[in-house]
């Protein structure tokens, strides 16, 4: 079944305003359980607008939100549970840092939620060592901390709520490339090992490629599609189009393609283009 | 002619802190396109804040165009040739129109109302937001920001521009937009460009990289070259781009296959001869 689906979801800025934009239009969609979900589309196209709507930041102007099968907002009284159970981790969210300890700010939560002390130390420890915080961290106020070390700290605090749904806006923005693959693997762990369902928005499509198990494209307020990353790359013209990219791999075949060189498949990572030129020189016995 | 000169250059931020460089010695000659790469807290930040004066060294110089930024009579002289542009396009502009913005530092210098006109509109025709002129800075996405930051320097008609990671908050088409500014403004104006990036492709779009690892120069040379240290970049926290992993994935399989190859033009080229 669907962890997540929406209905006719649209959502109208300063609606009766001379600025009244649409930015979500009529988006139905239904997320499986245990995916991790690329969420890619060009700045304004509305990704962000969409994933705020899946903890019920933003409420619909109509259309429906469904958790579980369950409408968000059916209770009022619920969001907040939904909250606990769909967590969003906001761009640059280091800026969000704001206790006196690394400890006390990933405690944040799940004391919000009333757990018991015993609970949330275990979960401030694990989801601590979960993102390659040392126990000696926990302890130093987070605004003493590097860059990456911060990003990671406010990642843990999210993920300290055990949330069903995971949802991360751009949290490589920024970061060096040893920095990037740490948090993104460490997501991927946590995925693998929680069978939560992760929704990664992001400009790098060499990270989506590499991460994801289905890929959203959001275009112009509308839902472009929703499908698995070889029949999205295969769309590559339409997603140059909506000025978005593809990875720089699936362009050299890309172009090679147009050189009149078609190798009838869909690549859009480094090691399955090595297997697969491995094996076409095999074949033609050159290697 | 070297524009700019560090040398023997030293840095930290008070006596009990740890040197952030020390002993370095770095010069960019007029004209060229260089980029600088290293991982978080490598030094290359604070390295650019010396090239205009926000910060001074702690032992050694830095030269701008025979000018020592210690020189705090120079200060303004400094910072007319080098321009910087930051990570964050929300916190550089400051007035509520565009062309605005882009004329504050004119209005500031005291440049003649007649001639800030004339160097507003050459700057935004210049990065190809001249129709955007009238529009609010907040109605623009963060990639035509970055390209208004820009235009506000060179307004200024600097001999260099440092951008500090420019394109780290935007999408593909902001990326790539800015990345032709910062190109055309190169070859056609001769501004020397500094480029801090953490994308590999950009910096391959460079005639010189520069690595910098724990505050030493690791790799100072033609991407091709520096790009061929596969190894010891991963070391070092950093990559290559796509096409040169995936190359030399190919060799280690034993395939007999030339690595200097960073774009993606020569990769299928080389594929095709390859395989046909």
């Amino acid at each position: 079944m669907a962890i997540l689906k929406t209905e006719q979801l649209t959502y109208t800025y300063s609606q009766g305003s001379p600025f009244e934009k649409t930015a979500v239009d009529n988006v139905d969609i239904e997320i499986e359980e245990g995916e991790f979900v690329g969420v890619i589309g060009h700045t304004g196209s509305g990704k962000s607008t969409l994933v705020q709507h899946f903890n019920g930041l933003l409420r619909p102007t109509s259309g429906r939100v469904l958790l579980d099968g369950k409408d968000i907002w059916e209770d009022k009284k619920n969001i907040r549970t939904v909250r606990f159970r769909v967590g969003l981790v906001f761009q640059y969210p280091e800026y969000q840092l704001f206790e006196e300890t690394v400890y006390r700010d990933i405690a944040f939560g799940p004391r919000n939620m009333g757990l018991s002390d015993a609970e949330i130390d275990s979960r401030v420890r694990s989801t601590a060592m979960a993102v390659g915080l040392s126990d000696d961290i926990l302890e130093r106020s987070p605004f003493e901390l590097s860059g990456g070390q911060k990003r990671r700290a406010a990642i843990a605090g999210v993920l300290a709520m055990y949330p069903q749904v995971l949802i991360l806006d751009e949290p490589t923005a920024g970061l060096d490339p040893k920095g990037r693959d740490m948090i993104l693997s460490q997501i991927e762990d946590y995925h693998k090992r929680s069978g939560c369902t992760v929704l990664l928005v992001s400009h790098s499509m060499e990270d989506v490629a590499k991460f994801a198990t289905k890929i959203l494209v959001m275009n112009e307020s509308r839902l472009f599609c929703y499908d698995t990353p070889q029949a999205v790359f295969k769309r590559s013209e339409e997603i140059y189009d909506m000025g978005l990219s593809v990875p720089q791999i699936t362009r050299v075949f890309d172009i090679m393609k147009k050189r009149g060189f078609d190798i009838h498949d869909e690549i859009y990572t480094v090691k399955y283009a090595v297997e697969l030129v491995a094996n076409e020189l095999r074949k033609k016995g050159r290697l | 002619m070297n524009l700019i000169k560090a040398e023997k250059l030293s840095f930290r931020y008070d006596d009990e802190s740890e040197y952030v460089f020390r002993d370095l010695d770095l010069t960019f000659r007029q004209g060229e396109m260089a980029a600088v790469l290293g991982h978080n807290g490598c030094g290359k930040s604070t390295f650019a804040k010396h090239l205009n004066a926000i910060l001074l060294p702690t032992g050694g110089k830095v030269y701008i165009d025979g000018i020592d930024t210690c020189d705090e009579s120079k200060i303004y002289d400094i910072r007319r040739q080098v321009g910087m542009v930051f990570q964050n396009p929300d916190n550089q502009i400051v007035a509520t129109i565009v062309e605005e913005d882009v004329a504050f530092a004119l209005e500031n210098l005291g440049v003649p109302p007649k001639e800030i006109r004339e160097r507003v509109d050459e700057a935004l025709q210049a990065v190809g937001m001249y129709k955007y002129r009238m529009h609010s800075p907040h109605q623009l996405s963060g990639g035509q920001k970055q390209r208004v930051a820009i235009a506000g320097i060179i307004a200024m008609r600097p001999k260099c521009i440092v951008l500090d990671e420019p394109t780290a908050m935007l999408d593909p088409i902001g990326r790539k937009k800015v990345m032709n500014t910062i190109k055309k403004l190169n070859n056609q104006f001769g501004i020397t460009i500094i480029l801090i990036t953490h994308y590999m492709e950009e910096a391959a779009q460079c005639g010189r990289v520069i690595v910098m690892d724990e505050g030493k120069v690791l790799l100072d040379d033609e991407p091709k070259e520096v790009f061929s240290h596969i190894e010891l970049l991963k070391q070092v926290g950093l990559d290559v781009p796509q096409v040169t992993e995936f190359i030399w994935e190919l060799k280690k399989k034993g395939v007999n296959i030339d690595t200097h190859i960073i774009d993606e033009e020569e990769c299928s080229s080389i594929l095709l001869k390859l395989l046909s």
